[in-house]
């Protein structure tokens, strides 16, 4: 609204006051919120990765709100609802509050005491220090989740390990980052490099934003919308964006690779797709055209259940709007076991389409060249994360997190410690409970970090409190991004309880490791004020602006007539991979037929609720209070059929006779009737967790049926099956 | 098909998942209200139609369980208030809109007319209280005094008396909110189910026959009434819009079947009126007890529907996708 | 009557629940209560659907039955426009102001006994600012203004676009208004 609306309100205001009851009869006041003295703290958010840029409120010293910093590119100055609920995790009266050790008690049976920092801390070292002695540090692995990690895996790299891998990859993102790499030889960065603010056509295939709030893509999105931009969503469920979509192409689960193939097919059959963009920079044309001819959008009809005119109208849109148009790469792409090809597909198409570096398509990134605080080399590793999973998957870049839980099994596993850093592997890796547990009971040192009594903590021989985001400093948020901007996370309250920032634990286990040069700082703030004096700025200003954005110093797009250099090896985009092929892979995608569910059985669809960032939210109150459980939706024909009512509570159990915890029914016509749909990240086993404990189901303990990708590894989870149990109770 | 649903948990207390803000205290409060209004009424009446030989106990014992039974509806209304500290607040304003700013006034003209109806009618009604208190000064003057202006005192209870019954009907018809609710029909309904109240309870305290009789015959005219209303407003209700439809589908056949047909229709007023119909005959003299007995609960059991019911109607309802009962786990 | 709108564009919200979030912050609304919320609405048969998303709340209706049934003036428009508010210290908590809402849940009874509602962020309005909601929806899908002023983004929008308004058969003449 318009400031200038309320003058003429507010100079009433005083009046009001004025004849106020309170003083005629001695009521108590009321103040409005933001009467008292307030103040702000910058810091950018932790509830999930995309990392937005806020000021925290307090008002008479207590918390009060987080709000967006307009300067911020990643939120545009409005957080999501995690976001605004970050105080919850602060407050959340579960946090671990001291450091934790594992022990036998008299009758054997294994408890948690508590301990102070000196003697966990020395208990960890003087494990890690025996592991290296007895097998080398290289032995120490980390798996981690969430940007205060970085402390932890400076201490890794300090002290002699090259394993570290974040579900992030494997379980998540890892195919689609694969696949462009192998197409464009660039992944796609996080926050993704789409230019959605930009596309007259997108196109989103198995990806629901709007229930994941991917702030900065939400926005676009919602703008994209509201510029009347062609949105063309393909999901068998009628998802949050499908329902504002000019077209939703409800598709049988699995068949999505199909799709993809038909629309090329299309492109080229029509002479659609960008023919001089292809020329100037693509490789592999004539084998792709080849390739595509068999995929019809009659056969492909067959296969997805989308009417070829549908299909071909969709390719003609995209071709209309191209090069604004953008085929969404997605986030979450561990599927089929095919993932690193379906990714591969939407990079193709978008090669087809021109996308790649233009405007409305995906955009260059940029990040500020920031120079790193001088600090003595690593030494190199004895081995890395490959050591976990040897010769397969050969294009996994990053580690493998399942590869490396299942290396640290049985008396000669390679593996010998593990720090857990902020991610709660059993809810986290489809399946992995079983392994997990084999695996903690080989392992000589399991320690968890963490500023909530997950699951994982229960497998920690030593658990270490850390502080949340909003007690300490990380490093400076420099993501790629439109223009080049700095964000900082700083403490806004004082560490609660006896939590520690990860920047002190990394430090203090640093130090007691003999790594001081490593670690040659009293407080991480010095490390921050110096980067920052870098780049023309302070520690002390960004105490006051929390985000700092740079002009860029190149082009957002490809400029017209300019030659491109990609980082493939053959210097192009390349639509057929020799790379793949090099390693047996098929070198264009091919589609396989997904497996059906057998009698009786529905897909088990999952994704996300807006609310919640998998299970690490949902014991916050202020988002318990918004969605306290995930919920099963069914269509109404299964619903009757199945004799199931709105509102029920039932389990689902799986062909290999997993069977989850209670989940309540949602009957929708919003899914299809061959599958079912529940947001991922309920059924937390944690007794800790007080006030999410054993609520809704967790769809990852049902996916026993992991279709691993062979090119990087990645663990798909949607061929899996579930049948409704009703509760006889 | 329609599925309209609340995505994000809401339970705000008493209005979620139905409301109910308003529990037995009010309807409670409705029935002493309703039923005190017809005692005095009746009271009145018979003082001003002289008929002190044939109804001794309506002109000079009722008008003290009147003021008992209003005190007792105007706890219960007390203990309603959640702000209570606050209840003065009644007592700062006149809101012309608000019923219930009407209802806190005609109380307050109620209670003083109420005292001196007892206390010009106290040495008759009850002769031995009447002597153990006149020894305190100023009492016996204070008798003489009221005494002499019985009849001045009994004509302004008459109008007292019938807005009273007819504000707690229009305390709840008032709320266009409540379909239910919102009906002109209510007025009158409560107007004459506190004067049949009122009736019973003379019918059921007096001890002489005659002014039972009497009373049995002007109850048994009123619940004739009284089933006349109720009629009016079932066809009302039943030709209503689409919250007022769901009210009537609420009595015909829902959830408040069993107390409406069941309770109020049949123990409250026809077998009450078949009973006083026999006694009026002079027959099933030993079951006199019982009709007075039920017409008081059925006076009651409307008051709980009507309370109950009237604010589970509404224009808007949202079944929730969650299950609220978990927030629970907050406290 | 200076008159307050709330838009919001049903077609651009994602019923993320932001808006119930930012308002319980931002009024530190007590626990377990809602001063507003989230509605989904879905028509049809699979696959021929649509869905819409209302953030609702009080309608700061300019014929409010709530103030007009408070008994002790608690319930009132706030400054001569349409905001409605509760002075809790006028408040006997009779919870007439509850019954009286069309909207049902309009209106919260706060731990403290008295009754608490959304307050279109009046704190916020006469600093001039936006409701916390609107000022914190992530799809821009909130506006807040004037309708007396013609000029004003809720007029404009009010005047070029389709929007309805919840039961308006009631006659409250309700100042929240839903694009679609």
């Amino acid at each position: 609204m318009n400031r200038r609306e309320f003058i003429k309100l507010s100079s009433l205001l005083g009046a009001g006051a004025a004849v106020s009851p309170l003083l005629l009869t001695g009521c108590s006041a009321h103040p409005l919120p933001g009467s008292g003295q307030v103040s702000r703290t910058p810091t950018f958010c932790d509830m999930c990765f995309w990392k937005c840029a806020g000021f925290v409120y307090r008002e008479d010293g207590e918390p009060w709100k987080i709000h967006g910093n307009d300067n911020d590119l990643h939120s545009e100055g409005r957080l999501c609802t995690r976001g605004t609920a970050g105080l919850g995790n602060y407050e959340d009266p579960d946090r671990l509050q001291k450091p934790l050790l594992r022990v036998t008690g008299a009758d054997g049976r294994q408890t948690f005491r508590e301990a102070s920092w000196d003697e966990a801390l020395d208990f960890i070292t003087g494990r890690m220090k025996s592991i290296a002695e007895n097998h080398g540090a290289d032995r120490f692995a980390m798996l981690n989740h969430g940007y205060g990690a970085h402390h932890f895996s400076h201490l890794m790299r300090a002290w002699g390990s090259g394993s570290r891998a974040e579900p992030a990859f494997a379980q998540c993102r890892g195919p689609r980052d694969v696949g462009f790499k192998l197409t464009f030889g660039e992944g796609l960065g996080s926050p993704e490099r789409t230019d959605m603010e930009h596309s007259r056509c997108i196109v989103l295939i198995g990806s629901h934003i709007g229930e994941n709030l991917h702030n900065g893509q939400v926005q676009t999105l919602a703008n994209a919308w509201r510029r009347n931009a062609t949105v063309i969503t393909v999901d068998p469920r009628f998802s949050v964006p499908a329902g504002k979509s000019k077209y939703w192409l409800p598709i049988k689960p699995g068949t999505d690779l199909a799709l993809l193939l038909a629309w090329m097919h299309v492109l080229i059959d029509e002479g659609l797709y960008d023919r001089d963009y292809v020329q100037r920079h693509a490789t592999g044309f004539e084998q792709l055209k080849e390739h595509v001819a068999r995929y019809s959008p009659e056969w492909v009809y067959l296969e997805t259940g989308i009417q070829p005119e549908l299909i071909r109208t969709t390719a003609r849109e995209m071709a209309a709007s191209a090069p604004a148009t953008l085929i969404h790469p997605g986030r979450h792409t561990v599927w089929y076991g095919d993932d690193t090809q379906r990714s591969r597909a939407i990079a193709i198409l978008n090669a087809l389409l021109g996308s790649w570096g233009r405007k409305g398509g995906l955009y260059i990134q940029e990040k500020v060249r920031l120079p790193k605080f001088p600090l003595p080399a690593y030494p190199k590793p004895k081995s890395d994360f490959r050591a976990a999973h040897g010769a397969r998957y050969p294009f996994a870049y990053k580690g493998v997190s399942n590869a490396i839980i299942e290396a640290s099994i049985g008396e000669d596993a390679h593996y010998k410690g593990l720090l857990v850093y902020g991610t709660n592997l059993p809810m986290t890796i489809p399946g992995i409970r079983p392994q997990l547990k084999a695996a903690m009971d080989s392992l000589e040192l399991v320690v968890v970090v963490d500023t909530m009594p997950s699951e994982i903590t229960g497998y920690a021989d030593v658990v270490l409190p850390e502080c949340t985001y909003l007690e300490r400093y990380d490093n400076l948020r420099n993501s790629g991004e439109r223009h080049p901007s700095l964000a900082l996370r700083m403490p806004v309250f004082e560490p609660r309880h006896e939590s520690k920032p990860g920047w002190w634990i990394a430090r203090e286990l640093g130090h007691r490791l003999g790594l001081q040069k490593y670690f040659p700082w009293k407080d991480y703030s010095e490390v921050l004020d110096w980067q920052l004096k870098q780049v023309g700025s302070s520690l002390q200003e960004m105490q006051k602006i929390g985000v700092k954005n740079f002009p860029r110093t190149r082009p957002r797009y490809f400029v017209d007539g300019q030659p491109v250099q990609f980082r493939t090896p053959s210097g192009r985009i390349e639509l057929y991979s020799q790379q793949l092929a090099d390693q047996g892979f098929d070198p264009m995608p091919e589609y396989t037929r997904p497996q059906q569910p057998p009698q009786g059985y529905y897909h088990l669809n999952y994704g996300r609720m807006p609310a919640h960032t998998f299970g690490k939210t949902t014991n916050n109150a202020l988002l318990f209070q918004l969605a306290p459980e995930n919920t099963l939706w069914v269509n109404p024909l299964v619903a009757s059929a199945q004799g199931i009512e709105n509102g029920e509570y039932v389990r689902l159990a799986n062909p290999d006779g997993i069977i989850s915890n209670r989940i309540r029914v949602r009957v929708t016509e919003r899914i299809r009737p061959d599958s079912v749909f529940m947001a991922h990240g309920f059924g937390h086993r944690s007794r800790r967790l007080r006030l999410t404990h054993d609520v809704g189901a967790d769809d990852s303990e049902l996916m026993t049926n992991v279709k691993v990708d062979p090119i990087m590894g990645g663990t798909g989870m949607r061929g899996n099956f579930v049948t409704i149990v009703r509760e006889t109770a | 098909m329609l599925e309209e649903i609340l995505v994000t948990a809401r339970s705000n207390p008493h209005v979620d998942p139905v409301m109910h803000v308003w529990g037995w205290e009010i309807s409670v409060y409705l029935f002493m209200g309703g039923l005190s209004a017809g005692i005095m009424f009746f009271s009145a009446l018979m003082l001003l139609m002289k008929k002190d030989r044939e109804t001794p106990f309506a002109v000079n014992g009722l008008a003290l369980p009147g003021l008992v039974v209003l005190s007792l509806g105007m706890t219960t209304l007390f203990m309603d208030l959640s702000h209570k500290l606050f209840v003065w607040r009644f007592y700062t304003t006149f809101e012309p809109t608000s019923p219930m700013s009407w209802g806190a006034w005609i109380l307050v003209l109620f209670y003083p007319v109420a005292i001196l109806q007892v206390l010009s009618t106290f040495r008759k009604g009850y002769p031995f209280l009447a002597g153990l208190v006149e020894s305190l000064p100023l009492v016996g003057r204070l008798f003489d005094l009221t005494e002499r202006y019985r009849r001045l005192i009994a004509w302004l209870a008459i109008p007292i008396a019938v807005g009273l019954g007819i504000y707690t009907g229009i305390l709840l018809s008032a709320f266009s909110a409540r379909p239910f609710w919102n009906t002109g029909l209510l007025g009158p309904l409560f107007l004459v189910s506190g004067l049949s109240t009122g009736a019973a309870l003379t019918a059921l305290i007096a001890r002489q026959h005659t002014e039972k009789r009497l009373f049995t015959l002007i109850d048994a005219g009123l619940i004739v009434a009284e089933l006349l209303i109720v009629a009016l407003l079932l066809i009302n209700l039943a030709t209503g819009s689409r919250p007022q439809l769901e009210a009537a589908s609420m009595l015909l056949g829902g959830s408040y079947t069993g107390w409406f047909w069941g309770v109020f229709i049949t123990l409250g007023l026809l077998i009450p009126l078949l009973l006083e119909y026999f006694e009026i005959r002079g027959a099933l003299r030993n079951l006199a007890m019982l009709a007075p007995v039920l017409v008081l609960v059925g006076g009651y059991v409307l008051r709980v529907i009507a309370v109950d019911l009237g604010q589970e109607t509404t224009w808007i309802n949202y079944e929730s996708e969650f299950n609220t009962q978990l927030l629970e786990r907050l406290h | 009557m200076a008159r307050y709108a709330m838009v919001i564009d049903t077609l651009l919200c994602i019923g993320c629940g932001d808006c119930v979030v930012a308002c319980k912050t931002e009024n530190k609304v007590p626990e377990g209560l809602n001063r507003d919320w989230v509605v989904e609405a879905t028509r049809g048969t699979y696959p021929n659907l649509t869905t819409e998303f209302r953030s609702e709340r009080c309608n700061h209706c300019s014929h409010a039955t709530c103030v007009y049934m408070c008994p002790t003036g608690a319930s009132h428009h706030w400054q001569d426009t349409n905001i409605v508010l509760v002075d809790p210290n006028k408040c006997t908590g009779c919870k007439a102001c509850i019954a009286a809402c069309p909207y049902d849940a309009r209106l919260v009874m706060h731990p403290g006994g008295y009754i608490d509602k959304c307050t279109f962020c009046h704190h916020r309005v006469e600093k001039g600012l936006n409701p916390a909601c609107v000022s914190t929806c992530p799809t821009h899908c909130m506006y807040f203004g004037l309708l007396d002023d013609p000029s004003s983004e809720v007029s404009e929008l009010l005047r070029t676009r389709n929007y309805k308004v919840l039961a308006p058969e009631t006659g409250n003449q309700p100042n929240v208004y839903y694009l679609t």
